[in-house]
């Protein structure tokens, strides 16, 4: 092998060397100042957040007893509690999610694996997304009158939770087309090519691998329902509940029990606005601690949400 | 005219002295919308022969191929005009009454890149069999069996059926997907640029591969690897703009090729 010897030129100061330098400074600096605008501006969100949460547990704190969660509203703030209320919102959700996961799955779904390209499906696309943009209350007032009267409903925990069932909809359908159109099409492809059918690719394949984008996309749209109140009030629900509906279990079979569906209601956002709008500090102390309540079932669904799609994305590799 | 100066080595896979014909192409069209993809094929393809399409880019070759198994259906506004007849049974498999999950179920394909679905290696074989409702354990174990043995992947996943197939190395996840292909006892199974995606080694495994199974199964391949195409086949057609401008047993193709196109697309002065 032969062997290079090669030179190597130091100098000290070359021209052009400075000039970059001080160049590069000074584009660099945009890059701080960008940084720090866009820190600002992510502050604003959480800080307000924290410091609306903050407020709440200052006021509300001292209501969350045991007690707060196993008594019925009362005239006396001191012994309100919210039994009938988170009863009630847990039982709605458990309508809304029942009726309005699987219209809102199937139809995302068929959208994106079945719907030929054509104008009417562009036309149904383009609905789907401006009615995740529809003020809630306009949801109330088409349940008013599809629900409570013209299918009879009345107002029911049944009416609400079709209500919210609509509402949460789009928000389903959206975020189950982005889950479904993220199965790479080489697998159709493959699933295609050993002979199934579009039923069976859908079955085995598309939907349990989109699981993960749907779970979260459906814990997200609940979470909202949630905090729904503009709605539900339109279409009737009670402010004042001092019963709770039928258990939906029963020791005696069926053991399923339908009469719930049929019975009055309130809900927690509700029931935190009927004590909002209480003259009182103490009304004022019960609202904040379901305020509380609120706020937390929300983060918990939606930290759920998050967690879930880490879990199962990690198993979904291609 | 003479021997071509290339670097293509000779092929080497003989040429059966009396090959059966397994499908006759006669007069294919094929359209993407008012796009033509392919003109006026005709074409023989040997049974229990490998055949090679080779071409450059958008000359058709993986269109003809996908032509066999239906997969332009998936896709909207696609057309095909005339015959693609299958035998024993002498069906046109491009006919409009025919359903593609029948074809499908005849004639299975390999993907450029490894495709394995994200679930258990046993059940990525198993996948093809349980679409046509195959349930019994026993059959289901056998059959997965000796896919994996025909894809010389059964020595090293015998132990770890139970693994995600997408665990694999990226040959591994090839064999996985040939064995998928041949665990429903196809009649032809296409090859779409089978070994673009992986190294050396592991395409002279899967290379190996086909030319073992070619004494089972007809296959067709479509490669941009000329020197693959002379290793793996006995046929090749050699396909420009849509048409197919040679087609012959490879040695012939590749050492007196009778076409001005195929000589200057083998000695590398287009494509």
């Amino acid at each position: 092998m032969a062997s290079i010897s090669p030179s190597i030129a130091v100098e000290a100061a070359v021209p052009g060397v400075a000039e970059i330098r001080s160049n590069v400074v000074r584009r660099r600096r945009w890059d701080i100042v960008f940084a720090v605008v866009g820190f600002l501006a992510t502050s604003v969100g959480v800080v307000t957040l924290l410091a609306l949460f903050v407020d709440l547990v200052m006021d509300g704190y001292h209501r969350l007893t045991p007690d707060f969660f196993l008594s019925f509203p009362s005239r006396r703030a001191a012994e309100a509690g919210i039994l009938s209320a988170w009863v009630g919102t847990c039982l709605v959700m458990m309508v809304t999610a029942a009726i309005g996961v699987p219209l809102a799955v199937s139809a995302g779904i068929y959208l994106e694996e079945y719907a030929p390209r054509n104008w009417l499906t562009t036309l149904i696309e383009i609905n789907v997304s401006n009615l995740a943009a529809v003020p809630s209350i306009v949801y109330g007032l088409l349940a008013l009158g599809l629900f409570v009267y013209a299918l009879g409903f009345g107002q029911s925990i049944l009416s609400a939770g079709l209500t919210l069932a609509l509402m949460i909809m789009p928000v389903v359908v959206v975020a189950t087309r982005e889950a479904v159109r993220a199965v790479p099409h080489t697998i159709r492809e493959a699933a295609y090519a050993v002979g199934a059918t579009r039923w069976q690719v859908t079955r085995d394949h598309v939907l349990p691998y989109s699981i993960p984008g749907i779970a979260t996309g459906v814990i997200i749209g609940l979470a909202r329902a949630i905090g729904e109140t503009a709605p539900l009030i339109t279409i009737g629900a009670l402010t004042f509940i001092a019963y709770l509906p039928d258990p939906p279990i029963s020791t005696t079979p069926p053991f399923v029990r339908f009469d719930w569906l049929w019975s009055g209601f309130t809900v927690l956002p509700i029931q935190m606005f009927n004590w909002v709008s209480r003259p009182g500090t103490a009304f004022h102390a019960n609202a904040a601690a379901a305020g509380i309540v609120i706020v937390v079932l929300t983060l918990v669904m939606n930290g759920f949400a998050i967690y879930l799609r880490y879990r199962l994305r990690k198993r979904i590799t291609w | 005219m003479s021997a071509v100066a290339t670097s293509v080595p000779i092929a080497t896979q003989s040429v059966n002295a009396d090959p059966k014909v397994k499908s006759r192409i006669r007069g294919l069209n094929f359209f993407y919308g008012h796009l033509q993809a392919l003109k006026n094929i005709d074409m023989d393809i040997y049974e229990h022969a490998v055949t090679a399409l080779i071409g450059p880019s958008g000359c058709g070759k993986s269109t003809l191929l996908r032509c066999f198994n239906r997969m332009h259906d998936l896709k909207p506004d696609t057309r095909y005009e005339g015959e693609i007849r299958l035998y024993p049974d002498d069906v046109n498999i491009v006919s409009s009454d025919i359903d593609p999950i029948e074809v499908r179920m005849r004639i299975s394909m390999v993907f450029q890149k490894p495709n394995p679905f994200p679930k258990s290696i046993y059940e990525n074989v198993a996948y093809g069999l349980r679409v046509r409702g195959v349930k019994a354990r026993s059959e289901l174990d056998g059959r997965v069996e000796a896919a994996l043995r025909g894809a010389a992947l059964w020595d090293e996943v015998k132990d770890r059926l139970e693994e995600p197939g997408t665990a694999l190395s990226g040959g591994q996840q090839q064999r996985l997907c040939i064995a998928r292909a041949l665990a429903t006892d196809p009649e032809i199974v296409l090859f779409d640029e089978p070994t673009s995606a992986l190294d050396p080694i592991a395409t002279a495994s899967i290379e190996d591969l086909i030319i073992s199974m070619a004494g089972s199964v007809t296959i067709l391949i479509v490669t941009h690897n000329m020197q693959q195409a002379a290793r793996v086949s006995s046929y090749t057609a050699f396909m420009y703009l849509g048409e197919l401008v040679e087609y012959g047993p490879t040695t012939e193709l590749f050492t007196r090729p009778r076409q001005q196109r195929t000589s200057d697309y083998l000695t590398g002065r287009f494509g």
